[in-house]
């Protein structure tokens, strides 16, 4: 991110660098929010001055699990909904890794749900970038359990009858130490949402309300993802601070973002050594990792 | 291209919020915009939300057959970049550049 | 190499398969472990939750199985040997991540403790149902490496060779163990550190802007590098090319897949590990594997008492099945007699070597216990006829 090399217009971009140029296009769909999000994520990173070569993506599976393919970092695709479990593993034996998760809601709130609300409960210090477009899209459309009730989905066709998980009740329940919610639109305030919990130790989750263009918006003839930004910027109410309990989104309805938790906790990692230097006093030597 | 909802942000010289009291000493910094245009794929994001309304979308294609970005009033620039971060597709962004001639009342 | 002091227990010890495979883990350097309870494996963990903490690994008990073989697979990309450990419907939802392992290339061990199935089954007594879930249980095509311990010695043994498989061939690897063998305590040796011979990791130390995370070494193996050490590679489950980057089309599949079944089914003579007695000249062959093959010896000797010519086939490694010996006996006896605690699993193996040269005789065991040596003495005395 060298800005002051004023490149020739038609070659070189500031991202390119954090970016896997020999992947690019990418596969996102005209009007989709997913690139603006990577692209909070790289300023992010770049803003903290984090060393790439400590920083590890993982992404499950779906558009959302795209990402990890796009960014130059050690970066992992794996399977549906166990990007938290894999990152777990990543994270434990090399905490000194920034580990980060950057995943769909269908990904981690549905398939990976058991392990998104373990993860957080355990404190483990991963980062969760949740990337919310209310819909299955990479499947065509189907209904997610962050759906608006009434949306229209291609396995709810008459409507979504089914009550949609909130994902930053869901996560301070569980037990995140940060939890914010911004959306696509709002990239300043994202980017700086993404430096917050990554810099947070434990487990940190950040909701991105995202414009799906092709499955979600003309599905619900709601125009373009350029529509739906149009929509955040109208809708969208900023309550640092708000209960989570009243960030239900409806269709089409105010969408609360902000930042809602930012605690302390101690990690997995630090309580485990604090538990055994209790128990074992100078025979335990604190757990630093175990990377051979 | 024109889309009738677009709000109209106020141009210069009829902006509705108050003269800041330091305005006098805060120099204004001045972009210089770069388009990548065969990686635009059209969104007009950047064209939406640009605070100066420098960018309007073009009348030719680019290579992949989609409208792209144009800086028509790139003096307007502040270097903001908030194009460069809306864009998903990393095919926009600002480079400062260094003002030739000063202000009249720059410097004051 | 050999093994890392630290982790080995090193003198005689009277442990279950369950603690010994634990150690055989620990002898192996497996310093991180990510496991769900689940009877009968989990001793396993128990035993690891306990030790770890003084030998600087990690462990964790994870939410369910599928979590569990996810983190493993991320343990091993950031340096660690790692290993988890199930049984029964545990091993069922363990498959989805191993075929990631197997299409990511991931160094690491699963044990299973195999219990009656289908379903929950018997969770407290054996079986040994799970060989041919064992050997295609993920979907798509691949090849596996998975050993067969019959006693608690060699659930330390080959817990050590499942480590050392996993690395030299970069496959998830898997002990076979069966409730029995979990359960059943005996005289365990564990040897002096420098005695124990441990596989490294395949490490690539070249330039790093020339690494390709999936092109092969001349033995079909890529050399992997660790999460952190600034390679910045990607790794994907899907189809991928050298890069690890996804291509999604048949002549890629043909090259990706092709290579990881080549890596083991080329080398299968290499992996091989198997005992025999009594082969050569024999008119019958017993072949037995896991507890089995203890039930075996009773039968055995009884028939050779009664003067039959018959030899004993041990499957250390179960998979790859050791397909050129089952060949070439076959040309040379009447009978193969493969005792299994299943109603056919790995006999149709046998039978599809001996290619109707030797006649394939199962004697099956529902699960629950196993065999009376008696049932393989007759099937061993039919088949010599």
């Amino acid at each position: 991110m060298k800005r002051e090399v004023a490149a020739p217009a038609t070659e070189a971009h500031p991202m390119d660098e954090l970016l896997r140029m020999d992947r690019i296009p990418h596969i996102w769909c005209p009007t989709c929010g997913l690139g603006t999000v990577v692209t909070a994520f790289a300023s992010a990173v770049d803003k903290l001055e984090i060393p790439l070569d400590d920083l590890a993506v993982v992404s499950g599976i779906g558009c959302t699990g795209r990402v990890a393919g796009y960014i130059k970092v050690d970066s992992f695709h794996t399977t549906h909904g166990r990007a938290i479990p894999f990152a777990t593993g990543l994270h434990l034996t090399n905490p000194k890794l920034k580990v980060v998760v950057i995943s769909g809601d269908g990904d981690l709130i549905s398939i990976g749900g058991n392990h998104f609300i373990h993860a957080a409960r355990r404190n483990v210090d991963i980062t969760v970038i949740c990337v919310n477009n209310f819909i299955y899209a990479m499947t065509g459309g189907q209904v997610a359990p962050t759906t608006p009730l009434r949306a229209n989905a291609s396995t709810m066709p008459y409507g979504n009858f089914e009550r949609p998980f909130n994902i930053p009740y869901l996560a301070e329940s569980s037990g995140a130490v940060y939890v914010a919610r911004w959306t696509a639109l709002h990239v300043r305030r994202l980017t700086k949402a993404i430096a917050e919990a990554l810099q947070k130790p434990g487990f940190s989750v950040v909701e991105v309300i995202s414009p799906c263009s092709t499955l979600y918006s003309r599905r619900n003839r709601i125009g373009t993802g350029l529509d739906l930004m149009k929509f955040y910027h109208d809708n969208c109410e900023i309550k640092h601070g708000a209960d989570t309990r009243e960030l239900d989104i409806g269709f089409q309805e105010e969408i609360t973002v902000g930042k809602f938790i930012d605690t302390e906790r101690p990690t997995y990692v630090e309580s485990m050594n604090t538990w055994y230097a209790e128990v074992f006093g100078d025979q335990y030597e604190p757990y630093e990792g175990s990377a051979k | 291209m024109a889309d009738s909802s677009r709000r109209t942000p106020p141009g210069p010289g009829q902006k509705y919020w108050r003269r800041p009291l330091d305005a006098d000493r805060i120099k204004v910094p001045h972009g210089e915009i770069h388009i990548l245009v065969n990686r635009c794929k059209g969104c007009q994001f950047c064209v939406e939300y640009c605070p100066r309304d420098v960018l309007e979308m073009s009348e030719s294609f680019n290579v992949k057959g989609y409208h792209y970005p144009e800086a028509v009033n790139e003096g307007e620039c502040v270097n903001c970049q908030l194009c460069e971060m809306l864009c998903p597709e990393f095919a926009i962004f600002c480079v400062e550049v260094e003002e030739e001639v000063a202000d009249d009342d720059g410097g004051s | 190499m050999t093994a890392d002091p630290k982790g080995v227990l090193t003198g005689e010890h009277y442990l279950d398969g369950d603690h010994a495979a634990a150690e055989g883990a620990l002898a192996a350097g497996c310093r991180f472990f990510a496991g769900y309870p689940i009877t009968p494996s989990t001793e396993v963990a128990e035993r690891i939750a306990a030790r770890f903490p003084r030998v600087g690994g990690v462990f964790v008990q994870m939410e369910d199985e599928l979590g569990s073989m996810a983190a493993i697979l991320g343990g091993a990309w950031a340096g660690a040997k790692s290993m988890t450990v199930t049984s029964g419907p545990g091993f069922s939802l363990m498959m989805e991540n191993l075929g990631l392992g197997v299409m990511m290339e991931v160094p690491t061990v699963l044990v299973n403790v195999q219990r009656g199935g289908p379903s929950t089954g018997l969770p407290t007594l054996p079986g040994q149902a799970d060989i041919m879930q064992a050997r295609w249980g993920s979907h798509g095509d691949y090849e596996i490496i998975a050993v067969s311990p019959s006693s608690p010695q060699e659930a330390f043994d080959h817990t050590i060779m499942a480590f050392n498989f996993a690395e030299k061939y970069r496959v998830p690897t898997m002990v076979m163990m069966d409730e029995c063998v979990g359960h059943m305590t005996e005289k365990v040796v564990i040897p002096e550190a420098e005695e124990i011979e441990i596989v490294p990791r395949k490490m690539y130390d070249g330039p790093k802007t020339e690494y390709l995370p999936y092109e092969p070494d001349e033995d079909m193996v890529p050399w992997m590098v660790r999460a952190g050490d600034g390679y910045r590679f990607h790794t994907t489950g899907l189809t991928h090319d050298e890069k690890g980057y996804p291509v999604m089309n048949s002549k890629c599949q043909e090259k990706c897949v092709h290579r990881l079944v080549d890596k083991i089914r080329s080398r299968i003579d290499e992996i091989v590990v198997l005992e025999e007695d009594g082969v050569e000249g024999a008119d019958v062959v017993v072949v037995s594997y896991g507890i089995t093959s203890r039930v075996t010896v009773p039968a055995v000797e009884r028939a050779r008492k009664d003067g039959i010519n018959v030899g004993s086939l041990r499957l250390v490694t179960i998979w790859p099945f050791p397909e050129n010996r089952i060949r070439e006996l076959s040309r040379k006896i009447k009978t193969f007699i493969v005792p299994e605690i299943n109603y056919g699993q790995l006999c149709y193996e046998v039978e599809r070597c001996a290619a109707g040269n030797a006649e394939t005789v199962l004697v099956p065991h529902g699960g629950g216990w196993v065999h009376d040596p008696g049932d393989i003495y007759d099937a061993i005395k039919k088949g010599a006829k």
